[in-house]
């Protein structure tokens, strides 16, 4: 006795829908992938004549360039001299070069006590296996910390270039309102491979960045490179799912107070440091045994703070291009 | 002309990439162009940094196996210099691209020529 | 080691020369992350994976994001303003004009 299944059974099977696919019948991702075929990018011929004639138009007026000799020759020898200038300067840094000492050799003025200084006794008194993060973040705190004001002055001055203002009622001012073409025209929207991938990725990329962030300062990374990371992680969930997704976690309000509570932190904590006597770096925080993730004294919580703001002002200046907002 | 330009070949490089990014930023009428014109300049300097601490035959500044002696590792400190200009770099360039997309809103060109006629062209 | 940092310095010079010979935007954008990709790698010849992690990261990363949402709004300005000139009557004037020539 065969144990044939009948035709309705089997157009229920796995492998029924699994040949059909194999042969070419059937295209599991046609309902499921919105993405339209992109158009082409037609160019309407009249506007690019009109374009042209107005560019030509402009250039005629303003820089004559048929009739100006004077200005035509000021073209032709601005580009002649920057060339020759560019050589020259090129030259001079070339001959510089060949007089400064052998690259790779020890005994040349760069390597001096300092950063002697800082490899013999930096594990003694940062706590730090990663060299370069007990320089930043324990000796050279106060540059960091300036660092990391210029990230945020840096994101402020983008919101004031790109904010789009809106009264109460959510409406946009009609002074800004050029700077909101909708730019997601050709965004694909709801693409099953984005989707699907990017919730595969995301968590591994941010918890990646977590990784790097709290191994500052026991490897290669710390707050700036972590930071950076998780914001290029954020950046890819926000474009697979949309910013309705990212707005119930990240708004304007949050970007504020992390920054706030980051800033102030690392402010508090080496302003306490250099109370204490910053220049022997002596404080009542431990350094614990090198080599736990709990040791370094202060370099672990700063590098949590210094990621945070990365992370946010990345996350940030990706969301105002975008909306001009969070 | 000193002895040492193909010893220290990777200033070179340095220099020959600084130059390039410089003209870039002389002769490129286009201010995206310019833009990364810009942060090749930057990358060069790095580069140049980098190259003044690297040792040869040493290993990266992260202790291993308890030997702290300044014989074992390269020189930390470009590398701390160059990993906080790194991040600066990109909030210079966010700003940048900001100020390109007002300038484009307002002249509806990227053609730093065309902006100028314009201006011109309304009398400023 | 040596001949591996030389063919990257030799990528590094190529990218930056092609990078103000491409006419297209977005090529030039490409030819920069491609830049940042191989100074990521040299940071690794160089010792100083720190570095390296940071400029995969960023340079690669963020910074052309950057560049191509720049362009990408460019774009959606201009096809904006296309949709109001055609709406505007001041160009259906210039068009009726253009045809009457």
């Amino acid at each position: 006795m065969s144990k044939k299944k009948s035709t309705e059974n089997y157009q229920k099977t796995f492998a029924f829908h699994f040949f059909s696919w194999l042969h070419g019948e059937k295209d599991p991702y046609l309902g499921n992938v919105e993405m339209q075929p992109q158009k082409e990018y037609e160019t309407d011929p009249e506007m690019v004549l009109r374009h042209e004639k107005e560019h030509d138009a402009i250039m005629d007026k303003v820089y004559d360039t048929q009739h100006n000799v004077q200005l035509r020759l000021f073209h032709s020898l601005y580009e002649i001299t920057s060339i020759l200038f560019c050589l020259f300067l090129m030259a001079l840094l070339l001959v510089t070069i060949s007089y400064l000492p052998a690259t790779g050799v020890a005994e040349k003025p760069v390597n001096n006590e300092v950063a002697a200084r800082y490899i013999e006794n930096g594990l003694e008194e940062t706590g730090a296996i990663n060299i370069v993060a007990g320089m930043i973040l324990d000796y050279r705190a106060f540059d960091t910390l300036g660092e990391s004001h210029v990230l945020f002055v840096a994101t402020i001055t983008v919101l004031i270039l790109l904010r789009l203002d809106k009264n109460k009622k959510g409406e946009i001012n009609p002074l800004t309102k050029d700077m909101n073409p909708n730019d997601r025209i050709y965004e694909p929207k709801n693409d099953a491979i984005l989707r699907l991938v990017a919730s595969f990725l995301v968590p591994i990329i941010i918890i990646f960045g977590i990784y790097i962030i709290l191994n500052g300062h026991l490897g290669p990374g710390g707050g700036f490179s972590g930071g950076a990371v998780i914001g290029a992680g954020l950046i890819l969930y926000l474009n697979a799912f949309g910013f309705e997704k990212t707005e119930r976690f990240f708004t304007e309000k949050t970007y504020k107070w992390i920054c706030f509570f980051s800033l102030s932190f690392y402010c508090l904590a080496k302003s306490y440091s250099f109370f204490t006597g910053a220049n022997h770096l002596h404080s009542i925080i431990p350094n614990g045994t090198p080599g736990a993730i709990l040791s370094g004294g202060l370099i672990l919580p700063l590098n949590i703070a210094v990621g945070l703001v990365v992370a946010c002002t990345m996350y940030a200046f990706y969301a105002m291009f975008r909306k001009g907002g969070f | 002309m000193g002895p040492n330009l193909f010893v220290n070949y990777g200033e070179a490089v340095a220099a020959i990439l600084f130059c390039i990014g410089f003209t870039n930023l002389l002769l490129q009428t286009n201010l995206i162009k310019k833009i990364i014109g810009l942060n090749i300049m930057d990358s060069a300097i790095y580069l140049f940094l980098a190259e003044k601490g690297y040792i040869a035959g040493r290993a990266a500044p992260i202790v291993t196996n308890g030997v702290t002696s300044a014989e074992a590792y390269i020189n930390p400190i470009p590398s701390g210099l160059v990993l906080t200009g790194i991040v600066v770099s990109v909030s210079v360039s966010a700003l940048m691209l900001s100020l390109t997309i007002r300038l484009y809103v307002r002249y509806h060109t990227l053609n730093l020529d065309e902006i100028a006629a314009q201006l011109k062209k309304e009398g400023k | 080691m040596t001949a591996f940092q030389m063919i990257l310095m030799g990528l590094l010079v190529i990218c930056a020369i092609s990078v103000s010979f491409s006419r297209n935007l977005l090529n030039s954008i490409l030819i920069y992350m491609s830049f940042s990709l191989v100074m990521s790698l040299l940071w690794i010849c160089l010792e100083s994976p720190d570095l390296a992690i940071t400029e995969a990261a960023v340079g690669a990363g963020i910074t052309s994001v950057l560049f191509f949402v720049t362009l990408k709004k460019i774009h959606a300005i201009n096809i904006a303003e296309k949709a109001e000139e055609k709406k505007s009557p001041q160009h259906e004037a210039l068009q009726n004009g253009g045809k009457n020539e």
